[in-house]
């Protein structure tokens, strides 16, 4: 099981022809999405490798049964793309374009949920489900299908933590990448209730970064409704107030939204937070532990990966959760340093 | 992008919003002649720099003569001026608005910004005016009142006179004040703003509702569509490196410590930053090099980051999606043989073509120093700086 991408997911990409959108709708096809079509206006008619191209949204809906598309749209164009979408009745959006105005991102949020519709980003990484399902610009094959659900505001941060997680033999349920700006479709709130109730899904990892209050709200909910293990990290300790830090969203306003603030309210939601990025990976380990038997988290199965780890993960159906609770840390984050054989480890755990 | 409060009360003035009258001058007589072109008795002279708390700063003065505003204006233009918002340095006055003085009653606060949690715009306002508006927050939340703007139609009438009547303007000019507000809010949306400032909103004695002040920065992601708004930056306000950043299309910030750092994607590029911290080092600028770099954009980065004399070591730590690790690895390559390396280099590369990237680092013949992850690459650049 996984949220909102799978196999039954029939995907769409928006701005296809252009060259973001070919390369990534044919990564995305190479990974075993159902790319059934794209959409770039005046191109109707025409293919890429294959893909058939519609003019619009609605032609391509009517002719694919698409139920999901990705928008790799320009920024002056993307709002009308994501509208375009939800009219269509598409309900999953995924829009990966970076530099929308502010304004827009409100406007377009508030037409997407009049329809009806989701809308993932912008600004995002994408969604993936492991195995099954990847409608984004993310390195497929450092993800292994599991039982971790994975939701960030950033990319790159994300595929590191993708990283660590798989080295330790913790496959992921669906990977989320909710975006950078200040306004977005999917916060980390809505994913988590997602999350929450998928039952494929027995851990969660969320990675936010400074700015904003959505941490804080997700963590007031971890510690009134989620029973499942979660462990965090928070980007952007070291960044001075005032400062925009690349994301649109990231910057510490009036004293508010700092790194240290986030981190406390994860902490006093018994959220385990990593104060290290490189241990990421470890703190999730941890918070497993510590919840005990009742989750079984480890990938079922060893990944695919090709060249993904020096050592390929020889994970044997052994759950990391068979090991004892008590050597799991219990407040802080995990002693551990990210090891330089991180499967040896997450072995002994 | 910030504009500079002549600038934003030009969009006020073009948005039919009440201000002083007056013209920005650059030169001490140019200020003299605007000062006699008022035909006021009071005039106001003030710095334009892109920074507050310009006031107790002694760069706001009320002149009564021509000549008094030409000596005022000399003391000011081509010096530093020192606020609590510019740092040690001050910044080079270069510019001043000259106005006339009003007869001023009441003062007001009033801002529109996006509230990120309401996904919207708001109106936000306090009858405490010329005071710090954090400071209000702090002392006297119940000050401060708001309204959330619907983003298509403006605030509308009723939502203005309700928040006109709540800060308690006079009843003759609650009308006023309500087209004022629903002035700003127009502003903010026609121009694409993420916040515009008045402070103090002023009522005069003889009956006026006046913007005395005003603070307008632009989103800059909505600066293509922006044309007019575009042409007023100010690249004297910007830190030359910065500027150089931006146009190279990186996105970069100066800061004090002696570890440069270049990474990929701004989240991994704070945490990046964290980590140096965490094992005792001292990061000394945020580089995100964007998802999609070049070689030449990677070349730039380096030249950037080595132009800064604090940089004792440089940590490149490249998580490679988009970026593929064999273009980040050759754009390294360029620019250490371009540029000459006299500092230590820490490179942590993974993911997208690692093994390719990692061998034409190898084969480079550079003194490069591999690390296998990242708490071995933080380990190694502080340890090759300190």
């Amino acid at each position: 099981m996984s949220i909102l991408v799978g196999k039954q997911t029939r995907l769409l990409c928006q701005g296809i022809t252009g060259d973001a959108g070919t390369r990534h709708s044919l990564a995305c096809r190479e990974y075993g999405t159902k790319l059934v079509g794209g959409v770039t206006p005046g191109r109707g008619g025409s293919d890429v490798q294959g893909i058939p191209v519609f003019d619009t949204v609605a032609d391509a809906v009517s002719a694919t049964q698409a139920n999901a598309t990705m928008i790799f749209v320009p920024p002056p164009f993307a709002a009308d793309a994501v509208v375009e979408a939800a009219e269509a009745g598409i309900p999953l959006i995924v829009c990966i374009t970076e530099g929308i105005p502010a304004l827009d991102e409100v406007r377009m949020k508030e037409a997407v949920t009049r329809a009806g519709a989701r809308l993932i980003g912008p600004n995002c990484p994408g969604v993936i489900t492991p195995g099954a399902c990847k409608v984004g610009i993310m390195p497929g094959y450092i993800h292994k299908p599991g039982k971790v659900g994975l939701v960030s505001r950033s990319g790159t941060l994300t595929y590191e933590a993708v990283w660590q997680l798989s080295n330790r033999g913790l496959g992921q349920s669906t990977c989320v990448g909710i975006g950078g700006d200040p306004v977005i479709g999917t916060t980390f709130l809505d994913t988590l209730k997602l999350f929450n109730a998928d039952p494929g899904t027995d851990a969660i990892m969320m990675i936010g970064e400074i700015g904003g209050t959505a941490e804080e709200e997700a963590a007031a909910y971890v510690k009134a409704e989620v029973r499942k293990p979660v462990a965090g990290f928070i980007a952007g300790a070291t960044a001075p107030p005032g400062r925009r830090m690349g994301h649109a969203g990231a910057i510490i306003s009036g004293g508010k939204g700092t790194a240290a603030e986030k981190k406390a309210a994860l902490r006093a939601a018994g959220i385990l937070v990593a104060d290290s990025p490189a241990d990421m990976g470890a703190t999730m380990a941890a918070a497993i532990a510590k919840k005990g038997k009742k989750t079984s988290v480890v990938v079922a199965k060893p990944a695919p990966a090709k060249k993904a780890a020096a050592k390929p993960a020889p994970a044997k159906k052994a759950p990391a959760t068979k090991a004892p609770a008590k050597k799991a840390p219990a407040k802080k984050a995990p002693a551990k340093k990210a090891p330089a054989k991180p499967v040896a480890k997450a072995k002994k755990r | 992008m910030k504009l500079h409060e002549f600038q934003a009360k030009a969009l006020f003035r073009e948005a039919g919003l009440p201000v002083p009258r007056g013209r920005a001058a650059a030169t001490a007589d140019d200020a003299a002649a605007a000062f006699t072109e008022l035909g006021a008795a009071l005039g106001v002279v003030k710095a334009q720099i892109h920074a507050g708390g310009r006031g107790k700063a002694g760069g706001v003065k009320l002149v009564r003569s021509a000549a008094e505003a030409k000596g005022v204006a000399d003391a000011l233009l081509g010096k530093p001026l020192v606020t609590k918002q510019t740092g040690p340095g001050g910044t080079i006055v270069r510019r001043l608005l000259v106005e006339e003085g009003l007869p001023l009653d009441k003062e007001f606060y009033a801002a529109v910004l996006l509230d990120r949690r309401l996904e919207a715009p708001i109106l936000m306002a306090s009858s405490q005016g010329g005071m710090d508006i954090e400071e209000v927050a702090e002392k006297d939340p119940n000050a401060i009142v708001r309204e959330t703007i619907d983003a298509r139609a403006g605030l509308h009438g009723f939502q203005a006179r309700r928040m006109a009547f709540r800060l308690g303007f006079p009843k003759a000019l609650v009308n006023k004040a309500a087209a004022v507000l629903q002035g700003l809010v127009r502003v903010f949306l026609d121009r694409d703003a993420s916040l515009v400032e008045v402070n103090p909103l002023v009522t005069t004695k003889d009956g006026r509702v006046v913007c005395l002040d005003g603070k307008v920065v632009i989103d800059d992601n909505a600066l293509y569509r922006q044309t007019a708004v575009a042409g007023m930056r100010d690249v004297d306000e910007e830190d030359p490196t910065e500027r150089r950043a931006k146009d190279a299309g990186l996105s970069y910030i100066k800061l004090d410590g002696n570890i440069g750092c270049l990474v990929n994607g701004a989240g991994l590029a704070m945490a990046t930053m964290d980590l140096v911290k965490l094992h005792g080092g001292e990061p000394a600028n945020f580089l995100d090099v964007g998802g999609g770099a070049t070689t030449e954009q990677v070349t730039n980065a380096f030249q950037i980051i080595l132009e800064d004399p604090a940089v004792k070591g440089i940590l490149v730590n490249i998580f490679g999606g988009i970026l593929r690790c064999d273009v980040l690895a050759e754009g390294v390559i360029a620019a250490t043989k371009a540029v000459g390396l006299k500092v230590p280099l820490v490179v942590r590369l993974e993911g997208t073509n690692v093994d390719k990237g990692r061998e034409l680092l190898r084969n480079s013949g550079l003194a490069i120093v591999p690390a296998t992850d990242l708490t071995d690459a933080a380990k190694k650049i502080v340890e090759a700086v300190s």
